[in-house]
C-alpha cells in the first residue's frame, strides 16, 4: 500500500489530498473539500495532464503564441515541446487556427492563441 | 483642440474593458490611446493559461482574453491610437500623446479613464548588493524576450521572489530547454497561487526555498553565480548559511507598481498604501472626471478582477459624462487592524459598493469586521483563511451607506 | 605615427584630447573597454567642486578653481547640462565650526569666489529639509553640478569630430620607448606615437611601471552610492558636505542635473582595481548618513545603487609627472578630479609643448557639439517638426525618461558612437529611470543589433562577455514548415 499526496489545483483552496494505492489500483481519496478534488487527484495519480502553453516559430522570423486545445500527458510534455519546436508556420495566423494536429495521437491539438498578420 | 467624451489611457484589459462599459452605457465618442504595437497590453506576453475562470468560466491564455476584449472593441467601433505614448495629462483633462504619425497632439476630453497598469520592481528597489553584471532581468522582462521577441535570456536560472509571474517563468524556461534551479522566496509564504507552485516547480522539480534570499551577485560580465541564505524572522540573512550557486541568470519577480507617473502630472492624489489614487465607489479619482482601473490603481490577483473594476469605471465615468459628480455620502472608506488597503477609499453616493481589501498577514480563521467611527459593528464576516496575496471583498449594503452618510467606515480583522 | 597617443579615455583622457584637437596634430585614444567614461568618471558624485578643499599650493588647489572656472562655458559648447547649485558644507556641532572656517580661509587661499559662513538660520533658509541639529555651514555659491559621464562622451565626441581617432577594447599590454617615441603594444596592432599621455585612472600606476616608473602608487577607493527618483529630490537644492575627514568629504546629498536624489559616497580602500561591487554595509551606510542630513529623506524611492572607484594616489596630490621625455602621467586624479580636468588637460599640453609638441592652430577646429535632440525638454512644435523629419522620433521606447528610438539611433552612431546598452543609457537616458530598463532594455538591445548589423545575441551590456541573451529560441528553416 502506498498514499500519494496531491495539492488539488482546481480552485486556490489548495486541498491536500491523499490517495492510498496499492497495485496502482486506488484504494481510498481523503482530505479533498469537493468532488472535483476527488476526481483531480485520481487523475493525477494515473495519469497527469497538462495543457501546455508555448511559442511556435513564423516563418518571417517572428514567433506566435500557442497551446495544446486540451490537457496532454504530462509526462510526454517535453516529446510535444520537440515537436513544436521544430515546425515553422507561415502567416497569416488566426487565433484558434489548428497549426499541429493530433500532436499526441490521442486527437489533441496545437492551436494558434493569438493572430499574426503576414 | 479635438474633442473628446471619453479618453481611455492604455489598451489592455481594463482599458479596453472599461471603453466596452462606457459604451455599453451610452457613451460613443471614445479614444483608446496604446503605447505597444497591438492591444492587450501585458497580457500579450503571458501566453499562459488560467485567465477567465471567472469572467468566462473558461482557462484562457493571456492573448485570448485580450482577444475577447479586442473583439468587443471592434465590434462597437470604439476608436483607438497604437503606438501611441500618452506624455501629460491636466487637471482639466487635456491630454497631450505622440506617436509616429500624427507627432504631438492635444485632445480636450470631457472624462478620462487612466488604465496604464503596473510594472515590476527593478534590481534597485530591492538593495542586492553585489556586482552588476549582465543577465539580471526581471520576470516580465525575460517573459517579453521569449514570448515576444523568440530570444532566451539565460539557461541557468535562479528565481527570486515566488509570486505568479516568477513562478511561470521558471515553468516557461524549463519548457524551453533552460536549467531553473531554483526559486527563492524570502517570505515563510509563497505570494503565489497553489495551483502554479504544483504545475510550475512541482512539476518540473524545481526547490522552492522560502525564507531565503540572494546576498550576493558574482559575475564580471555576465552573472556566474549568486550567494543565497536563509533569513530569519526579521528578513535578515543569516550568513552561517550562505552558499554559493552557479547560474548565468536572475530573474526578479519581487513585487509590482503601479504606473502613475502620468496620474501624478494631472495632480490626482494618491495612497500611499495603494500607491494608486483615491477613488470613489465609482474609481472616480479626487479630480473629478478622472477616473482609473485596473492595476495602475492598485495591483490585482486575477484579471477578472480587474475587468470587475474596468466595467464600474467605464460605467462611472458614463455617469459622470451625463450628470457630472456630486458626493452625496461622504463616506470615508479606511484599513483597520490586520488590513493593508481598502479600496475604494471612499463613497460619494448611497449604493451597493464592494469593498476590496489586502491584508497584512496570513492568518487562519479571523473575522472580518467592518465598523463606523462609533465603533457600531455594521457587519461581520467569517473567513477560513486570509493571506496577503489574496484579495478579500466585503459589500455594503444601500442600508449599511445610507446609516452612515458623513462617517468614517473601517474594515479591520478579528481573531476567532 | 600619431602626435599623441591617450591612455584611458575616461574625463581626463577626454579632455586632454579635446584641447588637442584644436591644433593640428594626430591624436589618439586607447580604451581597454568597449566605450568611454568607464572607469572613475562614470560613478563620481557628479560634482564641479568651487576648491576650498585642497591644500593652497598645491597642483590640486590650482587645478580645481582653474577647471572649475571653465566648466560652465566647455558644458556649453558641448551642450552639457550643467547647474551652479552651489553647495554647503554642514556642521552639526558647535566643534565642527571651526573646521568650517578653515575650510573658508583655504577657499579664500585658493582664490575661491563668492564664499561665505552661514549660520543655523540662513542655512535653513537655504535649505529647509535639512536636519535641526545644523548649526552652521560653508557656503559656496560657485559649486556646482554636472553629468560627468555626459561631459566625457560629449568631449571624445567633440575631439574626435575634430580629428581624434578612439580605439575601443585595446587594452595596452606594453609600452617600448623608441628613438623617436613610444610603441605601444596592445591588444590590437601597435600604435606609435611621439607622445604617450597616461590617463588610466586605476591602472594608471600599472602603465607608468610600462616605461620603468615606479614613482607612484594608485590605491582603489570604494565609494557607493544610491540614487533616488526624481520626485524624492523634494526642496533639495544645494550639494550638501559634511565637515570633512581625512578619508574624504564625507556622504554627500546632492541633487543631480538629470532632476534625482544622489546620496554617497563610502570610502573603502582596496586591492582590486576592478571590484565595483556595492556591500550592504556600504549601502546601509549611505542610507543611515543620508538621514542624518535629511531627516524626512523618502530612501525608499531609491532606483539603483552602484560603487565607483577612486584612483588614490599616495602622495596626496595629482602626479601629473613625466619620468621620461614625452611620457606624461596623469596619476592620482581623485577628487576633484572631475572639476579640475579641464584645467589638468591644459596643463598637460602645455607641458609636452614645452617638450617640442607643435601647437599649430586647426583653422577647421570646432568647439561645439551638435547636441542631441532631449526630446523630454523641446517644445510641442519643436517636437512635431522633428517627428516630421524622422517618425523614430515620435516613437517613445524608454517610457520612464520618454527616450525616443530617434535620440537611441542618434546616439548609436554620433561620435562617440553608442555600440553597448549601457553606452546608450548613458547617453541618452534610456533605461537610466525608476523601472531600470525592464521595459525597454530588449527594445534598446534589437535597436543595437539592428543599426549594428549583429545578431541579437553579439549585444551586450558593456562590452567583453556581457551578452544579454543567448539567440532565438525558434531556429526554423522553410523546410520545416507544418
Amino acid at each position: 500500500m502506498e498514499q500519494r499526496e496531491i495539492i488539488c489545483t482546481t480552485c486556490p483552496m489548495g486541498c491536500h489530498v491523499t490517495v492510498t494505492m496499492e497495485d496502482g489500483k486506488i484504494l481510498d481519496v481523503k482530505g479533498n473539500t469537493c468532488p472535483r478534488g476527488d476526481a483531480y487527484a485520481r487523475q493525477e495519480v494515473t495519469d497527469p495532464r497538462r495543457v501546455i502553453t508555448t511559442t511556435i516559430g513564423l516563418t518571417d522570423g517572428n514567433v506566435l503564441p500557442v497551446k495544446s486545445d486540451n490537457a496532454v500527458s504530462k509526462n510526454r510534455i517535453p516529446e510535444f515541446m520537440q515537436k513544436i519546436h521544430h515546425v515553422a508556420v507561415k502567416p497569416p495566423v488566426q487565433i484558434g487556427d489548428v497549426l499541429i494536429p493530433d500532436i499526441d495521437g490521442e486527437g489533441n491539438n496545437i492551436v494558434a492563441t493569438q493572430n499574426a498578420t503576414a | 483642440m479635438t474633442k473628446v467624451d471619453l479618453v481611455v489611457i492604455g489598451g489592455g484589459p481594463a482599458g479596453m474593458g472599461a471603453a466596452v462599459a462606457a459604451y455599453d452605457a451610452g457613451v460613443r465618442d471614445i479614444l483608446v490611446l496604446e503605447r505597444d504595437v497591438r492591444l492587450g497590453g501585458i497580457l500579450e506576453q503571458c501566453i499562459h493559461n488560467g485567465f477567465g475562470l471567472h469572467r468566462f468560466n473558461e482557462q484562457l491564455t493571456g492573448p485570448e482574453y485580450a482577444w475577447r476584449f479586442e473583439k468587443e472593441l471592434h465590434a462597437r467601433n470604439i476608436a483607438y491610437r497604437l503606438n501611441t505614448m500618452v506624455l501629460d495629462i491636466t487637471e482639466d483633462k487635456v491630454v497631450t500623446a505622440m506617436n509616429s504619425e500624427e507627432g504631438v497632439f492635444q485632445i480636450q476630453a470631457g472624462a478620462v479613464i487612466l488604465a496604464m497598469g503596473c510594472r515590476e520592481r527593478p534590481r534597485g528597489a530591492l538593495n542586492t548588493p553585489g556586482a552588476r553584471p549582465a543577465g539580471i532581468y526581471t520576470a516580465g522582462t525575460a517573459q517579453r524576450y521569449i514570448n515576444i521577441m523568440g530570444y532566451m535570456p539565460g539557461k541557468k536560472v535562479v528565481i527570486l521572489g515566488s509570486g505568479d509571474i516568477g513562478l511561470i517563468m521558471a515553468r516557461r524556461m524549463t519548457w524551453e530547454g533552460a536549467e531553473v534551479k531554483m526559486v527563492l522566496e524570502l517570505m515563510p509564504y509563497s505570494g503565489g497561487l497553489t495551483r502554479n507552485i504544483v504545475q510550475c516547480l512541482q512539476d518540473n522539480n524545481i526547490p522552492l526555498l522560502l525564507s531565503h534570499t540572494i546576498v550576493d551577485i558574482h559575475g564580471k560580465d555576465r552573472v556566474t553565480g549568486v550567494t543565497i541564505a536563509e533569513v530569519d524572522e526579521n528578513r535578515r540573512p543569516k550568513m552561517e548559511t550562505a552558499q554559493e550557486v552557479e547560474c548565468d541568470t536572475i530573474l526578479l519577480s519581487v513585487g509590482l507598481l503601479p504606473e502613475n507617473e502620468l496620474t501624478k502630472k494631472a495632480n490626482v492624489p494618491l495612497d500611499r498604501l495603494t500607491n494608486g489614487a483615491y477613488v470613489d465607489q465609482r474609481r472616480m479619482t479626487e479630480i473629478p472626471g478622472i477616473f482609473a482601473c485596473g492595476n495602475v490603481l492598485h495591483v490585482h490577483d486575477l484579471v477578472d478582477y480587474v475587468n470587475e473594476e474596468a466595467d464600474i469605471a467605464g460605467q462611472g465615468a458614463a455617469q459622470y459624462l451625463k450628470d457630472g459628480a456630486e458626493d452625496t455620502a461622504k463616506i470615508t472608506v479606511k484599513p483597520g487592524n490586520g488590513v493593508r488597503y481598502t479600496l475604494p477609499q471612499r463613497i460619494s453616493a448611497v449604493e451597493k459598493t464592494t469593498v476590496f481589501f489586502r491584508v497584512t498577514d496570513v492568518h487562519k480563521a479571523v473575522k472580518v469586521n467592518v465598523k463606523n467611527d462609533e465603533g457600531t459593528v455594521l457587519l461581520s464576516r467569517r473567513r477560513p483563511r486570509v493571506a496577503p496575496g489574496e484579495m478579500e471583498t466585503v459589500v455594503l449594503t444601500e442600508k449599511i451607506l445610507a446609516e452612515n452618510v458623513g462617517k468614517t467606515i473601517s474594515v479591520e480583522l478579528e481573531e476567532v | 605615427m600619431f602626435d599623441v597617443a591617450i591612455i584611458g579615455a575616461g574625463v581626463i583622457g577626454a579632455m586632454t584630447a579635446r584641447e588637442l584637437s584644436r591644433y593640428q596634430l594626430k591624436v589618439v585614444i586607447l580604451e581597454k573597454e568597449n566605450d568611454v567614461a568607464m572607469g572613475t568618471t562614470k560613478a563620481n558624485s557628479a560634482i564641479v567642486h568651487a576648491g576650498f578643499d585642497a591644500e593652497p599650493g598645491t597642483l590640486k588647489a590650482k587645478l580645481n578653481v582653474a577647471g572649475s572656472e571653465q566648466m560652465e562655458e566647455i558644458c556649453q559648447e558641448l551642450g552639457v547640462k550643467y547647474r551652479r547649485n552651489g553647495s554647503l558644507v554642514v556642521a552639526y556641532s558647535e566643534e565642527d565650526m571651526p573646521k568650517v572656517q578653515e575650510l573658508y580661509d583655504r577657499g579664500i587661499a585658493n582664490g575661491v569666489k563668492e564664499l561665505s559662513i552661514v549660520g543655523k538660520d540662513e542655512l535653513k533658509a537655504l535649505e529647509p529639509s535639512l536636519s535641526d541639529t545644523a548649526v552652521g555651514a560653508l557656503y559656496a555659491k560657485t559649486g556646482a553640478i554636472v553629468c560627468p559621464y555626459e561631459l566625457n562622451i560629449a568631449s571624445v565626441g567633440n575631439a574626435m569630430d575634430n580629428g581624434v581617432g578612439l580605439m575601443l577594447n585595446y587594452e595596452v599590454k606594453a609600452i617600448d620607448a623608441v628613438e623617436d617615441g613610444y610603441v605601444i603594444h596592445g591588444s590590437g596592432e601597435d600604435v606609435k606615437a611621439r607622445f604617450v599621455v597616461n590617463a588610466a585612472g586605476v591602472y594608471s600606476d600599472k602603465i607608468a611601471e610600462m616605461v620603468g616608473d615606479h614613482s607612484f602608487t594608485i590605491t582603489p577607493r570604494k565609494g557607493e552610492y544610491m540614487l533616488l527618483d526624481h520626485d524624492c529630490v523634494g526642496d533639495i537644492t544645494h550639494t550638501i558636505f559634511n565637515v570633512p575627514t581625512k578619508m574624504g568629504k564625507g556622504i554627500l546629498v546632492s541633487p543631480t542635473v538629470d532632476n534625482n536624489l544622489l546620496l554617497g559616497p563610502t570610502a573603502v580602500n582596496q586591492e582590486d582595481r576592478d571590484d565595483k561591487n556595492t556591500t550592504p554595509d556600504g549601502l546601509a551606510m549611505v542610507e543611515s548618513n543620508a538621514h542624518k542630513v535629511i531627516p524626512n529623506i523618502n530612501t525608499r524611492g531609491v532606483i539603483t545603487q552602484f560603487a565607483g572607484l577612486r584612483a588614490v594616489g599616495n602622495t596626496g596630490d595629482y602626479i601629473l609627472t613625466s619620468p621620461r621625455k614625452g611620457f606624461w602621467n596623469a596619476g592620482g586624479v581623485e577628487s576633484p578630479g572631475l572639476s579640475s580636468a579641464p584645467a589638468i588637460a591644459q596643463y598637460l599640453v602645455e607641458r609636452m609643448a614645452e617638450e617640442g609638441l607643435a601647437l599649430i592652430p586647426d583653422e577647421t577646429f570646432n568647439p561645439c557639439r551638435k547636441a542631441l535632440h532631449k526630446f523630454s525638454e523641446m517644445t510641442m512644435e519643436e517636437k512635431n517638426e522633428v517627428i516630421k523629419k524622422n517618425p523614430l522620433y515620435g516613437h517613445i521606447v524608454c517610457r520612464c525618461e520618454t527616450i525616443s528610438e530617434g535620440e537611441i539611433v542618434d546616439a548609436i552612431h554620433m561620435n562617440p558612437p553608442a555600440r553597448d546598452v549601457d553606452a546608450v543609457k548613458r547617453r541618452t537616458r534610456a533605461g537610466m529611470g525608476r523601472c531600470q530598463g525592464g521595459f525597454c532594455g530588449p527594445m534598446v538591445t534589437e535597436i543595437l543589433a539592428r543599426e549594428w548589423k549583429i545578431p541579437m545575441e553579439q549585444v551586450t551590456k558593456f562590452g567583453r562577455e556581457s551578452y544579454l541573451n543567448y539567440g532565438k529560441t525558434r531556429e526554423v528553416t522553410s523546410h520545416d514548415e507544418g
